[in-house]
């Protein structure tokens, strides 16, 4: 065996070393210095994230392992998409991992993530069915015990236990249709099913099989109907988890999903999936729209808004162009800045107040008009109003749907626009409560802690600045 | 030549624009006063260096071994890439006329700063409230100003144009609890927004057409020798007039799409320059505070117009059908805000009918501008004229200025006989009249002249016309002037309280400016601000160049009519005497129409009111009230009630939940088999 293909898995080996390194000073560090785990794993991988961007990188892509690994500029720069996000993630875990009853065991919380990341690495990254059911299952059952992160609270247990017992359904049916897919073609290679699909034309076993393949994401990507275990697990989670799943599992789960279909299926794009994901995405950001509306707890709220966001994810997928890459890549990053915003000031008043319910947003505009702000610039963004990224990003994914040019993907855009002023509806509800209804100020001032901050002013110039400095979109235009 | 300062000219502004803007009023006033001063200070100095260093240095980028001027791109980054072919870039481009605006605007806007360290305080030191937020927007609108020259594109041109728009309504209705400024803000920007959209449309058409935005693609002048310059594009204007011929609709209500282009961009030049009929913003913007009205209504923004006219002069010389036009209008407009302000009483609306006026003197000579004639005269004299008019008017605002702040009034009823009082203001005052009025040595008097000699070599009639305007003006600055300072005595009831020269603050601009106006005259233009790039005259610049190359049969004329007209202001509104009374009891028809404008105002209330918003508005109204928010109510009712309808899917079972995913995936996969197989 050629060792020296390991070299073109940089990221991933960058990645684990900063997980050994963190791995290995929560094991042997002493009891008292544990405090500094959470800046060494932030410095450590921070280190990484730069690395992402050396332009040697570019220069350093291809296959491994006889085609069942492949790295190319698009995947290195989504990779660094998500490293942006798990970073910001990480900074935004600070506080919360302080707390008396979750500090024994923060080293754990930076390893886990750090190994479903490595899970999502090798998801984004496989050519072969093998590989991409390993990085789909690291990226998976970690997150149960992440969920479960909060053991003296009962809705963190409930919460765990729903995502496991999903999950696990989940991956049967994928692993079902999995096997559907070798009987027909003999091979687990994108390419070779790709090959085969194209010889054989399309049969019933092959729509059904692809059917439980887009299930099987579909969960991770919490596409309508495939998302019920979303606002219960988002809800019961602590909110660094619920904030990692909702970006980084999503935006990772996105990228593999537009992969899988387009490389291994792409040649049955019109016969079969296109429409199935056409329905997918009319379902899940109406339903999506439709459940957000009526939730009053701030992160169940988001769970839903997250469902949502992930169906005009798809638009990018069902682009099948080289444009609904690039949009689907900047939305994922503009989405990672504001839902992170959003998180960020819920997580620092749950901290500061445990409070989570929007009726106690009430009148945040007199007492924390800070925190008020950003929580309005990370809804503005999310629905999508000029001149924030949010607004560059839904106009680049419908750009790139349009540019596929049939007539149904119009009405497609046409109702996904209807959505998106449903959408800004329930967002302005937020907005309403925070700055409108003054009357009772539940939430007293407090200063919150300087980590979190940092992470809101990164998320605050990543919202006003990624979608008016342009080099961005066209770093990922070159990249894509 | 290096980017560094180029680039800091324009962060500055928005870097001080954006500091006093979030932190002013953290901010004492002073320091927010002096922390803008000097911001613009550094860039009056980044940009007099670049500038000087364009024109002077001899630099083979600037200009070539023979002596003609180029135009460099300094830098030009792609900011928004649509497609191939459809980028808006974002650069600053250095040529004469844009090296010029970057001495005129940091000039005037470091003065106007200096000026309103005195002026936005009142007479016990006070500052006035908003203070800051006033430096944040002089310094918004100076960064926008320089946008606008230095820019590389149309479309930059027409974002940084819109940024001005907005920083000149902002100041416009800087006293924001007076109702008449709000008002006159709202008139300002409805008005220059209706001509914008013309020039948003002429953009189009043009850029539709030539498939590009870059000034490098559409001017660069058909000149020979060009080809050999890396920095220009070899598309000529010739070029673009062949793709407009070649296109399949060539001709649109019976004038060349080229033409429309043209006519609509110039249509967003008459916006923001205050041509006739889009002029009647620009006196009731005056209700800004006094030095706004000196810098932006005077010296630069208004003349934006030209400046946009001049930038595409190159186009506008393929299609001399839209220079007819200009000149028509230009011309028009000269005359009728001339007389306009023989009558007015408001210090301020007399000196913004005159910068109307001389606008359109600018536009009327870039008009008659062919190269043919004297190696296009007209465009050379057309810059000449806005370089000395914005110093001279400058000047005459910020006297203006001086007047309000000593007297608390804007009409010359309340000044009367001020000359002693105010020994400064006065003298600097009459400079200014005596440079407007066009007389030698001051600045007016050799570009107005350059201007008549264009004039006359394109046509007898606009000669004698704008001769005759020269004349108005003469007679209207010396009346206005007159009534301030001499009339009749002042009456000074309490000798503590009389009219008093202002703080050194304000006093110092107006020195600069009228010393700037005495000798701007003798710039050597003709060897730096041609339509080609190329000297117009063989030979050397040196400080008696103009008065060399002086075509005295015209100039012999235009001042003695200035002169002639000087006099008979003298004889009528020296002393006070019945004469002004007896000529207008004698023509009061014409008097009452100059009076009110010729009813301009009126004419465009009755319009909008009566037919636009009755005929037009109402029936919209219908719709958007019965049809367009009944939709929307539908689309809320429809959404709530599914939302109820499906809230039971989350019913928190996980068996359920399993269900139906098992479901969803069966269902997917099924309807997809009977429906495509």
């Amino acid at each position: 065996m050629d060792y020296s293909q390991f070299l073109v898995m940089k990221q991933e080996i960058a990645l684990l070393v900063v997980f050994l390194l963190v791995f290995l000073c929560d094991t042997f560090m002493p009891k008292r210095s544990q405090g500094a785990i959470g800046w060494i794993s932030i410095i450590a991988f921070a280190v990484a994230t730069v690395f992402g961007f050396c332009p040697d990188l570019i220069y350093a892509t291809g296959n491994a392992f006889s085609g069942m690994y492949s790295s190319g500029t698009a995947e290195i720069a989504i990779k660094n998409v998500l490293n942006i996000g798990a970073l910001i993630v990480m900074i935004q875990a600070l506080r919360w991992a302080q707390q008396d009853m979750v500090k024994v065991r923060r080293g754990e919380f930076y390893e886990l993530l750090l190994v479903t990341l490595f899970g999502m690495y090798l998801m984004i990254s496989s050519r072969h069915f093998l590989l991409f059911v390993i990085g789909l299952e690291t990226a998976s059952l970690p997150l149960a015990a992440m969920v479960a992160f909060d053991k003296h609270r009962y809705e963190s247990h409930e919460a765990a236990v729903k995502y496991v017992l999903t999950a696990v359904f989940s991956s049967a049916i994928f692993l079902l249709g999995l096997s559907f897919v070798y009987g027909l073609t003999g091979t687990l290679y994108f390419d070779g099913i790709a090959v085969a699909t194209m010889a054989s034309g399309i049969s019933t076993l092959l729509v059904i099989s692809l059917a439980f393949v887009i299930a099987g994401i579909g969960f991770k990507l919490s596409l309508v109907p495939f998302h019920l275990w979303t606002a219960d697990v988002y809800q019961g989670a602590p909110t660094p988890v619920t904030s990692y799943l909702s970006v980084i599992s999503k935006g990772a789960a996105a990228f593999a999903f537009l992969i899988v279909l387009w490389k291994a299926f792409g040649t049955v794009y019109s016969q079969a999936w296109e429409w199935m994901l056409y329905a997918l995405i009319i379902l899940t950001i109406t339903i999506g729209n439709l459940f957000a509306m009526r939730q009053r707890n701030m992160k169940r709220f988001l769970a839903f808004s997250s469902i949502s966001q992930a169906g005009y994810i798809m638009l990018g997928v069902i682009a099948f162009n080289s444009l609904g890459l690039t949009a689907l890549m900047y939305y994922v990053l503009v989405y990672i800045f504001s839902n992170l915003a959003a998180f960020g000031v819920i997580g620092a008043i749950e901290n500061a107040t445990g409070k989570v319910h929007m009726d106690d947003y009430k009148g945040l505009y007199k007492t924390n008009p800070r925190l008020a702000f950003t929580m309005m610039l990370a809804m503005f963004s999310l629905a999508g109003i000029p001149p924030f990224a949010g607004f560059f990003s839904k106009f680049f994914i419908f750009t790139g749907a349009i540019n596929q040019g049939s007539v149904a993907i119009y009405v497609l855009v046409l109702i996904a626009l209807i959505n998106t002023i449903i959408s800004l509806y329930y967002y302005l509800l937020v907005v309403k409560a925070m700055f409108i209804s003054q009357d009772d100020c539940t939430i007293a001032n407090f200063r919150s802690a300087c980590s979190e901050r940092f992470a809101l002013w990164v998320c605050v110039a990543g919202i006003i600045g990624v979608g008016i400095v342009s080099c961005v979109y066209n770093y990922l235009y070159q990249m894509a | 030549m290096d980017i560094t300062l180029p680039l800091l000219i324009l962060v500055i502004p928005l870097f001080m624009f954006l500091l006093l803007g979030l932190c002013g009023m953290k901010m004492s006033h002073r320091l927010a006063g002096t922390l803008g001063t000097l911001g613009m200070g550094t860039v009056l100095v980044l940009s007099y260096i670049t500038a000087l260093t364009y024109f002077y240095s001899g630099a083979p980028e600037f200009i070539t071994q023979a002596g003609e001027r180029l135009q460099y791109t300094v830098f030009n980054v792609t900011w928004l890439q649509f497609t191939d072919s459809l980028v808006i870039r974002l650069g600053f481009l250095l040529d004469p006329i844009s090296a010029m605006m970057l001495i005129v605007i940091p000039t005037i806007s470091f003065m106007v700063h200096l000026y309103s360290l005195g002026y936005m305080r009142d007479h016990h030191g006070v500052y006035e409230h908003g203070f800051q937020r006033f430096y944040a927007f002089l310094s918004l609108f100076s960064f926008s100003m320089l946008g606008l020259v230095v820019a590389t594109n149309i479309f930059q041109m027409y974002i940084f144009w819109e940024l001005v728009g907005a920083s000149s309504y902002l100041l416009i209705g800087f006293y924001y609890k007076k109702p008449s400024a709000v008002s006159a803000s709202k008139k300002a920007f409805i008005v220059t927004r209706f001509a914008d959209l013309g020039f948003l449309i002429g953009i189009l058409i043009l850029s539709f057409y030539t498939g590009t935005f870059n000034f490098a693609d559409l001017t660069s002048a058909p000149v020979d020798g060009i080809a050999n310059v890396s920095q220009v594009s070899l598309t000529t204007a010739e070029g673009i007039k062949a793709m407009f011929t070649n296109s399949p609709a060539p001709m649109f209500m019976g004038a060349s799409v080229m033409t429309w282009a043209l006519v609509l961009i110039f249509m967003g030049g008459m916006g923001k320059s205050a041509m006739m009929p889009l002029h009647i913003w620009l006196p009731d913007a005056m209700e800004g505070p006094t030095p706004v009205s000196a810098l932006i209504h005077a010296a630069t923004m208004v003349v934006a117009g030209v400046y946009l006219v001049a930038r595409l002069f190159p186009l506008y010389l393929m299609e001399t059908a839209a220079l007819d036009i200009i000149v028509v209008v230009g011309a028009l407009t000269a005359f009728y805000a001339a007389m306009v302000a023989c009558t007015q009483i408001d210090i301020k609306r007399v000196l913004a009918f005159s910068t109307i006026s001389q606008i359109a003197f600018m536009m009327v000579s870039l008009g008659v501008a062919r190269p043919e004639f004297h190696h296009g005269l007209g465009y050379m004299a057309g810059m000449f004229h806005l370089f000395t008019h914005a110093m001279f008017k400058a000047l005459l605002f910020l006297c203006a200025g001086a007047l309000i702040h000593a007297i608390g009034s804007n009409d010359y009823t309340a000044m009367h006989g001020l000359r002693k009082y105010m020994p400064i203001t006065h003298i600097t005052f009459l400079i200014g009249c005596l440079a407007i009025a066009g007389i030698i040595p001051f600045a007016g008097f050799f570009s107005k002249d350059e201007i008549l000699t264009a004039c006359f070599g394109h046509s007898i009639v606009w000669y004698i016309w704008m001769s005759l305007v020269a004349g108005l003006t003469a007679f209207y600055m010396f009346r206005l002037y007159y009534l301030i300072f001499w009339w009749k005595e002042h009456k000074v009831h309490d000798p503590h309280h009389a009219p008093h020269d202002q703080p050194w603050t304000m006093t110092l601009p107006l020195v600069i400016l009228a010393a700037i106006s005495c000798v701007a005259g003798f710039v050597p233009f003709g060897f730096l601000v041609t339509w080609n790039g190329k000297p117009m005259f063989e030979g050397h610049a040196s400080f008696f160049t103009n008065l060399e190359h002086l075509d005295w049969s015209v100039a012999g004329i235009s001042l003695a009519v200035a002169i002639i007209a000087i006099l008979i202001a003298t004889a009528m509104y020296k002393k006070e005497n019945p004469l002004p009374e007896k000529m207008r009891n004698a023509l009061p028809r014409l008097w009452d129409w100059c009076y009110h404008r010729f009813y301009w105002d009126e004419l465009y209330q009755f319009i909008t009111h009566k037919i636009i918003f009755g005929c037009i508005c109402k029936p919209i109204a219908w719709f958007d009230r019965h049809i367009i928010d009944g939709a929307m109510d539908g689309l809320a009712y429809v959404t709530n009630k599914a939302s109820v309808a499906i809230k039971g899917f989350q019913s928190g079972k996980i068996q359920m939940y399993v269900w139906f995913y098992l479901a969803g995936a069966l269902l997917l996969g099924a309807i997809t088999v009977i429906c495509l197989i």
